[in-house]
């Protein structure tokens, strides 16, 4: 097995050296989710600015304990979403969700994929090692879950009422986490 | 022949999946066994020749292959409560798995008669350094009681931390269950210390075997407890067979848990009354080949010797002990030292996840577990996210030790530029 191949330089080198990463102020949404199978946790915060087709998500920030494949990817994915409006992020989204469960099929190359998803093709060869598909995609469900959150504060706080900040515990691959005592 | 009294080289000729190469031409280093043993050639065998020769469903049928079944069946439960020394056969109950068998204990306990019964008020008490399965199952219990669980904690150097015995394990206490050896930290328990406090304020005593009865050499009349669950693939065994072991004297006094086939005695619309031991507590058709692989399974230990087993893994373990303390940075998360504990060693390497050591190991044909093993409470209580292990068996090699540690050096020129 070429282990190369898993672990470009790119995936060290954001590993080693992360972007965004800290949680920041102000936010309209946090959640905390985790990878069951490997202890992979993240705490992960979205910033949207704007209204209605105009939002954009203004910062991403995070904090997490995990593999060098989750941890560069959530930093990869930071860079990718932030300045990005809500659609483009959330189509960024799925189309490193369909690379992931290509399976090492798909050719990065192919469709202009890697223009749009810049560093992130790094992980196509994640794709070949169903074990590892789920540390990359961590960040980016909890991306995902968060803006979800985030644009419902945003319609309710235009309605004028809500907190600014809502905490959910999430979950992946539909277990459930508890904290066990 | 070592000086341990075991050929590891003529036992390892016994595995077919030791000759395995993976990823092209990396010879497997299989380093899981606390995971799952390999099988060796006898155990395939002997459930190849039941589907082939004998096959037919356990007592039922006057037809000489049910005949034949069933004596192999029967046969396997002789040699196992042979194996664990248990004084009567009607104490060994045959279930999926170490967690079906604990959670049959943990279940019935719920509608058991009062002198065993667990409800509002008592107390239920385990270690923070169970497996999952000797935990989900008590806290599950509490929770549809009324009843309070509460633990023993774990001191830095991985041990049970027997200054709790005493507060935690008091007159409330209905039930102590706790693992013999553990799964995560390597950490043989003093089961003569906690017993005698637990019977002295007359719980059951419950232990978890399924890392010790593969590994050394148990006998359930010599541990004193009340009940010893443990299973087969752990053991030289197949999967999807497991024993509860249990004294008779409990297990008699005990209502059934699951309902159906072979657990019962008479049966009319509205009731039924039940088997005698042990059927009672085997519903529907049971783990047949299974029970003849572990019979296999059983044999070939004995044939061995737990003894030679035992001293075997411990000679490794000591090995990997050493070797291990010197790789840079890397932190063993349990004893340090082979002294009572068994052939798992669990550590971290500083600033590099497990799922990394594990990858960049496998690359290179090394096996190892990587994760929180089904203990996450462990994982906390030593302030990490999850660990690498190590677990070694009859058949593992100090060249073996050699090539994870070799691994071990390449994981740190990977990751640590």
């Amino acid at each position: 097995m070429d282990v190369d191949a898993l672990y470009q330089e790119i995936i060290l080198d954001h590993y080693r050296h992360p972007h965004h990463r800290g949680l920041r102020e102000p936010f309209e949404a946090e959640v905390h989710h985790v990878n069951p199978t490997c202890g992979d946790e993240i705490t992960l915060r979205v910033h949207l600015d704007g209204d209605g087709a105009q939002t954009t998500v203004a910062d991403v920030s995070y904090v997490g304990e995990g593999c060098s494949i989750s941890q560069a990817s959530t930093s990869v994915m930071t860079d990718l979403v932030i300045g990005r409006s809500l659609t483009e992020a959330l189509a960024l989204g799925e189309e490193f969700l369909t690379l992931m469960q290509s399976r090492g099929q798909h050719s990065p190359d192919e469709d202009g994929l890697e223009d749009r998803l810049e560093d992130a093709v790094a992980f196509a060869g994640v794709a070949r090692y169903p074990a590892r598909v789920k540390c990359a995609l961590l960040g980016w469900m909890a991306f995902k879950d968060a803006l979800a959150q985030a644009a419902g504060t945003e319609g309710a706080r235009a309605g004028g009422v809500g907190p600014s900040g809502v905490r959910v515990t999430a979950q992946v691959n539909g277990t459930a986490q508890e904290e066990l005592s | 022949m070592s000086a341990t009294g075991l050929d590891v080289e003529a036992v390892r000729k016994d595995f077919p999946a030791l000759d395995r190469v993976v990823h092209g031409d990396r010879p497997l280093v299989y380093l899981d066994s606390a995971a799952t043993s390999q099988k060796p050639r006898s155990v395939l065998d002997a459930m190849t020749d039941y589907y082939e020769h004998h096959n037919a469903n356990v007592h039922r049928g006057v037809h000489v292959l049910a005949e034949e079944a069933t004596a192999a069946y029967e046969g396997a439960r002789d040699s196992v409560a042979g194996f664990i020394g248990a004084p009567s056969r009607r104490e060994v109950v045959f279930t999926k798995n170490s967690t079906e068998a604990i959670n049959l204990v943990a279940n019935v306990l719920a509608w058991a008669e009062p002198r065993h019964r667990v409800g509002p008020g008592d107390e239920i008490v385990i270690t923070e350094m169970e497996h999952h399965s000797n935990l989900v199952p008590w806290q599950l219990l509490a929770q549809r009681t009324g009843a309070r669980l509460r633990w023993m904690g774990i001191t830095d150097d991985g041990r049970l931390d027997l200054a709790d015995l005493d507060r935690v394990i008091t007159a409330r206490t209905k039930v102590v269950s706790f693992v013999h050896v553990s799964n995560i930290l390597g950490t043989l328990n003093p089961v003569q210390a906690v017993r005698e406090r637990a019977h002295e304020v007359g719980a059951l005593v419950i232990l978890d075997a399924s890392q010790s009865v593969p590994q050394l050499p148990v006998d359930v009349g010599a541990l004193g407890v009340d009940a010893v669950a443990f299973t087969g693939h752990k053991m030289c065994g197949p999967t999807g067979i497991g024993v509860l072991w249990m004294r008779e004297e409990v297990l008699s006094e005990l209502p059934p848990f699951l309902g159906g086939g072979e657990m019962i005695e008479s049966v009319s619309m509205d009731s039924a009354t039940y088997a005698d031991l042990p059927h009672r507590f085997e519903a529907g058709t049971p783990p047949i080949a299974e029970a003849v692989g572990l019979r296999a399974a059983v044999e070939y230990l004995s044939t061995l010797g737990m003894a030679n087993v035992a001293a075997h893994e411990q000679a490794v373990t000591a090995y990997a002990l050493e070797l291990l303390s010197e790789v840079p940075t890397l932190r063993i998360i349990g004893p340090s030292q082979p002294v009572d504990r068994g052939g798992a060693v669990s550590f971290t390497v500083e600033g590099i996840h497990p799922h990394d050591v594990g990858q960049v190991l496998d690359s290179l044909g090394v096996a190892v577990r990587v994760g929180h093993h089904c203990a996450r409470p462990v994982c906390q209580r030593f302030g990490v996210p999850a660990t690498t292990r190590a677990s070694f068996y009859l058949y593992s090699t100090t060249a073996e030790v050699d090539a994870l540690v070799a691994g071990l050096h390449r994981v740190l020129g990977y990751f640590r530029r």
